[in-house]
């Protein structure tokens, strides 16, 4: 009786393991771009038929994962230093997938929008300034009824890429922020309480009067929050708008487009905008033991798709898509893919 | 014991399971440990610093957040816990009335610790939010004290089932004895039922704790999520349990996922100690729960 | 005076006792006002959309839950009932004693430790999350709560039984497996469905093993989506249908684990069973 069922429950293990063997892609990282790999994936699986499993746990989760080969591709708006690079074993391309920014976002009721100076977030998020009506938020705002009221500042808690990029900025446009903070997908914050991923962050802005909160462009629009005008590096003060953003990518790009836009030379360009990039290792054999040639082929028609035909959805979701520059560049990249040499696009 | 051979192979199997078990959760959160135990030594326990980019890490924030949130919950819950007891096992002791409340109550404790949560964000934050204006703080919502409100309420099935087996075992005529002597209600609880029954009470008050301090996603939610020190109950905080679930799945470096198993070993050794004292306590008194 | 203390006394309990009755009604009015309207067949039947679409469902979560709920108990029932007749049959040793005790505490070891060495164990070995590996976390959880129910229905069967089954020629092995597990099952059973309602509602130990998944999966070496992790990631986003999506799932979950609640009172009752 007993081995009766046993037999039962082991052929269905079996039998269901051997179901949906179709090819499936597994990836983690970032909760910027998930909005559009979510929008992007469910229309590729329509056209296609090929599952995409996309999970945004943050895109220190997505170089983690990757390195640690449980994931066949990541997710980062963090591109990988030199040192970092050192602890994979095989060579790791940063594709870019589409341009985001990282947006102020806050908690106030105001008739138009706050125009923020680079120090002052600065010295915001170093907690030197904590009320609204500070002085030196005044003067960048004149006519604007700023009120007494504490800044509450939000951060991420958990890794991210959001974080890299605004952390990034900061350390760019203020010493004291690099010396004592600087940058990278988790940092020790001098103040300020955390958000889980995007959405946590735009979550507890919205709840909180006289909040303030980086956050990518899209989660500010969704959450019909206000966001600011920032100076960039020109002197201009620009909002973030899928122009603005496209903007700030016109400059020279290197090769591999590991490149940090945020403080941007552009004229015209929003001040934090960032590439956002998918991580794969180029020789794919390597990702993880459960890569096979045709698996590895998916991925690279997938990664081709996202960088051509999939940038139309980008708009929509108020994101930038690729200047030709970039995609020319993610063009030459994923030439570069391979399953142990054997080369996967032509 | 009696049976074969073969039976007596069987049923020690389970018995190596069980001691194999605890044992080996040991072994791996030590082992997996070790890097960080080795760069920091006893200072992990002391250092109010973590820093993922300058690989700085220290538990302090996190053990005070962690009992902070522990302590705070537990008091705020005595008072309902033994009521919760007294009045299904004194007061209304096998009424209809009572059996509906236990199930009620048997509810509570089976809400999913998420929901807590959601609950804990979209109720309890607006109203702390409220109360840090009034006193002039940041009004984030999400504090050490909120976290200690949402744990409070979910830890209270635990030391009330417990506290009403026990008081429910004080024997008839001990309290037949009091009142024949023209003792009230109050007066016979509070020296009679009490003194016998306050191990086993306190017994349930430590599981309670031991649960406090070892749920995530509800505190997660709402306590802040903040690494440094609060300075008190109402600003943000974490505990260890808190940020083991932020971070985890992102540490990039292998000192920083190190120092949170580490983090995720105190957490372990603590709940296993307060668990170790509730039992020894509830079998020196002879019942089982 | 002295009755003017006992009866503020009595007041006192009876307030702070039906007090609690108010965050329970409190979560359970916010769960169905807000989970009510969500719940339709699409919402059962179908996947999540991309935010800021309209319409989709969680099937994709309901049917994870029911999958790791499913492969946890075959790994810890059986392996459960094992470990509690064991503590049975040792009871009155040292051995037993102290078993009884680890069993006791592993109750209380928090969930995202279990998820810690899960990960530990299974994923960093398979080299990818799992639906497996998600139900060996959960499993982790609920073989104790087999175990020590096992234990304690089996103590509860008279001697006597026992006895009798054996003075028949029945050789003991025999005695307990077919004699007194069957008259135990009812509190056994009754362990199971605290388990189950216990697993079904976690998610700590999923973040590191499961993993999640916005389509369906049936395979064991695949990652999975589960209700409570549906809950944790839609519920604080900023997209209207994905928030929509968290109600939906809490209220399923919170049904279910009141049946389970209620199906164990009827358990109870029908067979009479003291713990």
């Amino acid at each position: 009786m007993i081995r009766k069922i046993l037999s039962i429950i082991w052929f269905f293990l079996i039998t269901i393991t051997k179901l949906n063997a179709g090819v499936e892609l597994t990836g983690a990282g970032a909760t910027f771009p998930y909005p559009l790999y979510s929008k992007m994936f469910d229309e590729y699986y329509k056209t296609y038929g090929i599952k995409v499993n996309y999970q945004s746990i943050g895109s220190g989760g997505g170089i983690r994962q990757l390195k640690e080969k449980t994931v066949d591709f990541g997710a980062s708006d963090a591109f990988l230093s030199d040192e970092q690079l050192k602890e994979f074993d095989g060579e790791i391309l940063h594709i870019p997938t589409c341009l985001g920014a990282v947006v102020i976002t806050y908690n106030l009721d105001l008739p138009q929008k706050i125009r923020f100076t680079s120090d002052l977030i600065a010295d915001i998020y170093l907690g030197k300034i904590t009320k609204w009506n500070d002085g030196r938020i005044r003067k960048v705002n004149p006519g604007l009824n700023l009120p007494d009221l504490p800044i509450t500042v939000v951060r991420r808690a958990d890794g991210s890429g959001t974080t890299f990029v605004f952390t990034d900025y900061l350390s760019k446009v203020s010493s004291e922020w690099k010396e004592k903070v600087g940058r990278g997908t988790s940092v020790n914050w001098p103040v300020g309480i955390g958000g889980k991923g995007n959405e946590g962050v735009s979550g507890l802005v919205k709840q909180t009067k006289g909040a303030i909160g980086y956050v990518e462009f899209t989660y500010a629009l969704q959450n019909k929050l206000p966001y600011g005008i920032i100076k960039n590096k020109s002197g201009n003060f620009i909002e973030p708008t899928v122009e603005s953003i496209s903007e700030a990518g016109n400059v020279k790009l290197p090769e591999d487009m590991r490149i940090s836009i945020t403080n941007t030379e552009s004229k015209k360009g929003y001040p934090i905008s960032a590439f956002t990039y998918i991580l794969v290792y180029s020789d794919l054999s390597k990702a993880n033991d459960k890569m096979d040639y045709e698996k590895a082929k998916t991925l690279a028609n997938l990664l081709w798709w996202i960088t051509h035909e999939g940038q139309k959805y980008t708009k929509s979701l108020d994101y930038a898509l690729l200047s030709k520059e970039a995609q020319k560049n993610a063009e030459k990249l994923l030439k570069k893919l391979n399953f142990n040499g054997k080369m996967l696009l032509k | 014991m009696r049976g074969n051979r073969l039976y007596k192979t069987f049923i020690n199997i389970g018995g190596a399971l069980i001691l194999g078990l605890l044992l080996s959760f040991f072994i791996t959160l030590f082992i997996n440990s070790l890097p960080s135990i080795k760069k920091y030594g006893f200072d992990f326990i002391t250092s109010k610093i973590w820093d993922p980019v300058f690989e700085k890490f220290g538990a302090f924030p996190f053990i005070i957040g962690t009992l902070l949130t522990s302590f705070i919950s537990l008091i705020i819950s005595i008072p309902f816990s033994i009521s919760v007891s007294l009045f299904v096992a004194e007061y209304y002791e096998n009424t209809f009335f009572s059996r509906i409340f236990e199930t009620l109550v048997d509810l509570l404790a089976g809400i999913p610790s998420v929901i807590y949560g959601l609950w804990g964000f979209f109720y309890i934050v607006p109203i702390v939010s409220n109360i840090q204006i009034k006193l002039s703080i940041s009004p984030t919502g999400v504090s050490i004290f909120t976290a200690s409100l949402v744990l409070s309420i979910m830890i209270i099935p635990y030391a009330s089932s417990i506290a009403k087996e026990v008081i429910k075992l004080v024997p008839n005529d001990l309290k037949e004895a009091g009142y024949s002597l023209g003792a009230t209600r109050y007066e016979v609880i509070k020296n009679i039922i009490f003194p016998y029954a306050k191990s086993g009470i306190f017994a349930g008050i430590l599981l309670s704790l031991g649960r406090a301090i070892g749920e995530t996603m509800a505190v997660t939610m709402v306590i802040g999520n903040s690494i440094q020190l609060p300075k008190n109950i109402f600003q943000p905080g974490n505990t260890i349990a808190s940020i083991i679930a932020n971070e985890f799945t992102e540490a990039v470096g292998e000192l920083h996922l190190s120092s949170l198993i580490e983090l995720g070993l105190i957490l372990f050794l603590i709940t296993l100690i307060i668990n170790l004292f509730a039992n020894l306590i509830i079998k020196r008194h002879g019942f089982e729960i | 005076m002295k009755i003017l203390k006992d009866r503020l006394f009595k007041f006192m309990v009876i307030f702070f006792a039906l007090l609690i009755l108010l965050p329970l009604f409190s979560i359970i009015f916010m769960i169905f006002k807000n989970g009510f309207s969500v719940i339709n067949l699409e919402f059962l039947t179908t996947l999540p959309k991309p935010p800021g679409e309209t319409g989709g469902g969680v099937l994709n979560g309901i049917v994870g839950t029911l999958l790791l709920v499913f492969f946890a108990s075959l790994i810890a029932i059986p392996l459960g009932l094992i470990a509690g007749i064991f503590l049975y049959e040792y009871r009155e040793k040292k051995i037993g004693e102290v078993l009884t005790t680890f069993v006791d505490i592993s109750q209380g070891i928090p969930s995202i430790v279990v998820g810690i060495i899960s990960y530990l164990w299974i994923v960093k070995r398979m080299g990818h999350f799992s639906l497996i590996s998600g139900s060996f976390a959960l499993s982790l959880i609920f073989l104790p709560i087999v175990a020590k129910s096992t234990k304690e229905t089996l103590k509860m069967i008279p001697v006597y039984i026992i006895e009798a089954s054996l003075s028949l020629g029945v050789s003991y092995p025999r005695t307990i497996l077919k004699v007194v597990l069957p008259s135990s099952i009812g509190g056994i059973l009754s362990g199971i469905l605290l388990g189950i309602s216990r697993i079904s509602g976690e998610t700590a130990p999923l973040l590191f093993t499961a993993f999640g998944n916005p389509f369906l999966n049936f395979n064991i070496l695949k990652p999975v989506s589960s209700l409570p992790h549906l809950i944790f990631v839609y519920a604080i986003s900023p997209y209207d249908n994905w928030r929509k999506y968290a109600w939906g799932c809490s209220l399923i979950l919170v049904i279910f684990v009141s049946l389970m609640s209620f199906l164990n009172k009827l358990l109870l009752k029908k067979w009479k069973i003291k713990f």
